[in-house]
């Protein structure tokens, strides 16, 4: 249970110092020192977020623009995400993928003008993914790194009626869309997007304001700060893949059953990273896919739990833990196509033992997105 | 007679029946608990190896016995309620029973004082 780690090597989020002052315990996340709870903890922040509204700092996420005339079709060669059919101020999850039709990183991808796209990459990822984006698309396209700016996420179902007291339109800006928006004096890239399976926003701003709106955002009445440990368990309930977890280089969109984040026409056409695997894994099915697992009893399944059936293994856990609002132990996992149906009964490796439990269908908590 | 690991179990020792638990320290460290597994009733237990499992939201940890000892019962209070751990770790929040083996092994553990100074020393 020692934490020892040397922090002068972590970096800071432009929050780090509010982190500290709200009693923020701080772990090393992706090279930086982040809060994985506070004194409330991990379990009252879950639901806290469930209830009212939780805000995260995120800001050690990756942000930038990219910018060129055919923008769009350029960044359509490296993901299978249809970009091209974004309208405007339209955000779309997409998956950079690598020849294998692996996953290099997942992120979100937003048309902010036609020779403008807004992207967010994962924190561990974003050196990696910005080099590769730069590179490929040299010449078509240019990144412009948003080194200074911080998110926030304002997640939970009283999100909309605080951000809505600072900032008037957020109240009806739709799900997966972003608008610039004016927060109370400090201009901000708003999008009503999240990673917890609530109605919520994320909201891109300067470094230098992020202290002051994340404290006028806390001095609302139904706000709490989130750490990073209630930030895993929300995803896990709503069935979000967390990168290097659920989703790898190692596994296909396919596999992933994120089939639903590639078009019609993406499809079709391929003209992406490892599209002919995809493709192929499409038209025949993949050998494995992502499946929710409930535990019977009470023993979480944690990552890397082996997944039995008939004494066979089908299979292993990616992510797995206690969910706060299912008030019991919730998995992802890969198993064997044959067994990926909902419902199916499997045995979990435990400590040595096979405990019973059965492959679930994905979200755990019904998603509470706003549709207008 | 309370005594401390490095692993922050303790050992309340009356009689030749020791409980086991975690400290206050320790659940702290791990934060909120939602699973306990308990070792079988009647299960000899050598100092060292472990005796239950203890998960907090984020991960699983060992609890190693502090002493050889014999179970002879679990706190099955823990089952429905592993929050007990949290609430009040080196009382109602104990583990298990054991009847202790060897009295002598007692003499290397940390007594209460001891045990503050090592966990201030942790930082």
């Amino acid at each position: 249970m020692s934490q020892d780690h040397d922090v002068q090597d972590l970096k800071r989020t432009p929050l780090h110092g509010l982190h500290l002052s709200l009693g923020g315990k701080m772990v090393p996340f992706a090279g930086y020192d982040m809060p994985v709870q506070y004194p409330s903890g991990i379990l009252k922040e879950h639901l806290h977020t469930r209830d009212a509204a939780g805000l995260f700092d995120v800001s050690h996420m990756g942000q930038a623009a990219l910018v060129g005339p055919d923008v769009a079709a350029a960044l359509e060669t490296l993901v299978p995400g249809d970009i091209q059919a974004l309208g405007h101020g339209r955000m779309r999850y997409t998956q950079l993928t690598n020849e294998a039709g692996g996953i290099l990183d997942d992120l979100m991808v937003t048309k902010l003008a036609d020779d403008r796209l807004w992207l967010v990459v994962n924190a561990a990822c974003k050196v990696n993914d910005f080099a590769l984006i730069e590179g490929a698309l040299d010449g078509r396209a240019s990144l412009e790194r948003a080194e200074d700016r911080a998110l926030l996420a304002l997640q939970g179902p009283k999100a909309a009626d605080v951000l809505s007291r600072l900032a008037p339109d957020a109240a009806t800006l739709p799900f997966m869309t972003m608008a610039e928006l004016d927060v109370a004096g400090t201009p901000a890239l708003v999008s009503r997007s999240g990673y917890t399976g609530e109605d919520g926003y994320e909201i891109s701003v300067a470094a230098d304001d992020a202290e002051d709106l994340a404290k006028l955002l806390l001095a609302q009445d139904a706000v709490a700060p989130i750490g990073l440990g209630a930030r895993d368990s929300l995803r896990l309930e709503a069935g979000l893949c967390l990168y290097g977890h659920d989703i790898d280089e190692a596994t296909t969109p396919v596999e992933a059953a994120l089939v639903w984040s590639i078009s019609k026409r993406r499809r079709a056409e391929g003209g992406f990273p490892g599209a002919e695997t995809i493709q192929r894994q499409l038209a025949d099915g993949p050998q494995r896919r992502r499946v929710g697992i409930r535990p019977d009893g009470k023993a979480p399944a944690r990552e890397g739990t082996p997944i039995m059936k008939d004494g066979q293994a089908i299979g292993t856990v990616t992510s797995g833990g206690f969910g706060p609002t299912v008030s019991g132990p919730v998995a992802m996992g890969y198993v064997e196509t044959a067994h990926a149906a909902a419902d199916t009964e499997i045995d979990l490796e435990v400590r040595g033992k096979a405990l019973p439990g059965r492959t679930a269908k994905l979200p755990f908590v019904p998603q509470r997105y706003y549709r207008g | 007679m309370l005594k401390f690991t490095e692993d922050h179990e303790w050992v309340r020792v009356e009689g030749e029946i020791g409980t086991v638990g975690i400290s206050d320290y320790a659940q702290e460290q791990l934060g909120d608990v939602v699973f306990v597994e308990l070792p079988d009733i009647g299960k000899t237990i050598a100092k060292g190896d472990e005796a239950a499992v203890v998960e907090s939201v984020k991960a699983a940890s060992e609890v190693y016995a502090p002493v050889e000892g014999e179970v002879t019962q679990v706190n099955e209070a823990l089952n429905d309620n592993p929050g007990l751990i949290n609430s009040d770790a080196q009382g109602d929040g104990w583990f298990l029973k054991i009847k202790v083996t060897d009295a002598s092994q007692l003499e290397a553990l940390m007594d209460e004082a001891a045990y503050k100074a090592y966990v201030e020393g942790l930082g």
